[in-house]
């Protein structure tokens, strides 16, 4: 397994003190995308991941602690989002696509 | 090989959606992806369930492989063209297949599902029925793909190309960031591997960056295209999407995919590691 389900991975059975978390939602006019590219771009910009949002425009990663980007890709529009992520931590965030 | 050998655009494909020579073949591991959409007329095989033995872990042989597309209703002079998620790294994955079992004519979509998407291009939820083929296949072309002593044997002396993320290959990550870290392995990379992500062969919407472009990344990271080639990384799927770009859009001669990558080679008692971001020597270490 090595492919990315809509929404990112499930927490099921995941021991969570191990895992820096990095998770939110793609919005646009404030309302959840669906169907939309999150990638995570770490602290050099480079491609980590890269999850399709859920049918609730969610997301999620297991990252590293550090800093990292959020590119998040929808039809006609795009929109980065900068987050810190901390081991046993989840870090929530809105990426808002303005276009 | 050359690139319009090797790869259609979404344009190419919907001016070909009727045409009954053509088979769309979507690719995923996100079983749910194929059921909720996906181009029309395209046929589905499951990167694990199809492509994979169910009992050892190795892949199909080429019986199970001929099964497999007779009863997807895959001709041997059918032009079969492969798209999926991930970036078409499952896509590629199963292209890399159907080259080692002698397939003719065999392309990606470029760009894959995400591309056609972000395109806001038809997706339909109609499964095709297709008759039943007797396919026949030849091979395995062993020439295209690397066993564990191959890797160990080009420590030092082959290109090694490890494609995983700059974390993954320094040892910070056991696997890509949208899956649970906590794995078996050991962390690192083979020794004297240069780190080139897959994904700097790709643009942010999937599809594949140009030839000059191409060329120009792997030999500006010191890969030598007149060596042999080895490419790796966790299970096999990202390098196959390296190893298409090798061997397929660039013509270089002998590029191997090892498709036991990092989970085997992780694994593997008293073979070397090399930890951190630089290559290191061929007797590994911390960085």
């Amino acid at each position: 397994m090595c492919g990315a389900v809509a929404g990112g991975p499930s927490i099921e059975g995941i021991d969570m003190t191990k895992e820096a978390v990095i998770q939110g939602i793609v919005t646009r006019g404030g309302e959840p995308v669906s169907g939309a590219y999150v990638r995570l771009l770490d602290g050099t910009g480079e491609f980590t991941a890269e999850v399709p949002t859920s049918a609730t425009g969610q997301f999620r990663f297991f990252a590293a602690p550090g800093s990292w980007t959020l590119r998040a890709l929808a039809p006609g529009g795009q929109a980065d989002r900068q987050v810190v992520a901390e081991q046993g931590a989840v870090a929530d965030v809105e990426v808002a696509i303005t276009a | 090989m050359s690139r319009t050998d090797a790869l259609v655009d979404a344009d190419w494909v919907e001016t070909h959606l009727d045409d009954p020579k053509v088979v769309l073949v979507e690719v995923d591991e996100d079983t749910a992806a194929y059921e909720k959409n996906h181009i029309r007329g395209a046929v589905r095989i499951d990167w694990k369930t199809d492509l994979q033995d169910q009992v050892r872990r190795d892949f199909v042989n080429k019986e199970q492989f001929e099964a497999l597309l007779s009863s997807k209703g895959i001709a041997n002079d059918d032009t079969v063209i492969i798209y999926g998620g991930n970036n078409n790294w499952f896509a590629s994955y199963a292209y890399w297949y159907f080259k080692l079992y002698g397939h003719g004519d065999v392309r990606l979509l470029d760009g894959g599902r995400k591309k056609w998407e972000l395109d806001s291009r038809e997706l339909v939820s109609e499964v095709p029925q297709r008759a039943v083929t007797q396919y026949k296949a030849s091979g395995p072309d062993t020439a295209i793909r690397a066993f564990r002593d191959d890797v160990v044997s080009a420590i030092g002396v082959q290109n090694l190309v490890d494609v995983r993320s700059p974390d993954e290959y320094a040892g910070r990550l056991l696997a890509p960031a949208h899956l649970p870290q906590e794995q078996s392995q050991r962390p690192g990379h083979v020794p004297t591997a240069a780190n080139i992500p897959w994904s700097q062969a790709a643009n942010d919407d999937g599809t594949f960056k140009s030839d000059d472009e191409l060329k120009a990344l792997y030999e500006g990271k010191g890969v030598d295209l007149s060596k042999d080639t080895i490419a790796y990384c966790r299970i096999g799927e990202r390098s196959a999407h390296t190893w298409f770009v090798l061997h397929e859009l660039l013509g270089v001669s002998n590029v191997k995919n090892y498709d036991g990558s990092w989970t085997e080679y992780g694994s593997l008692v008293g073979v070397p590691v090399q930890l951190g971001d630089n290559p290191g020597t061929p007797l590994g270490g911390a960085a």
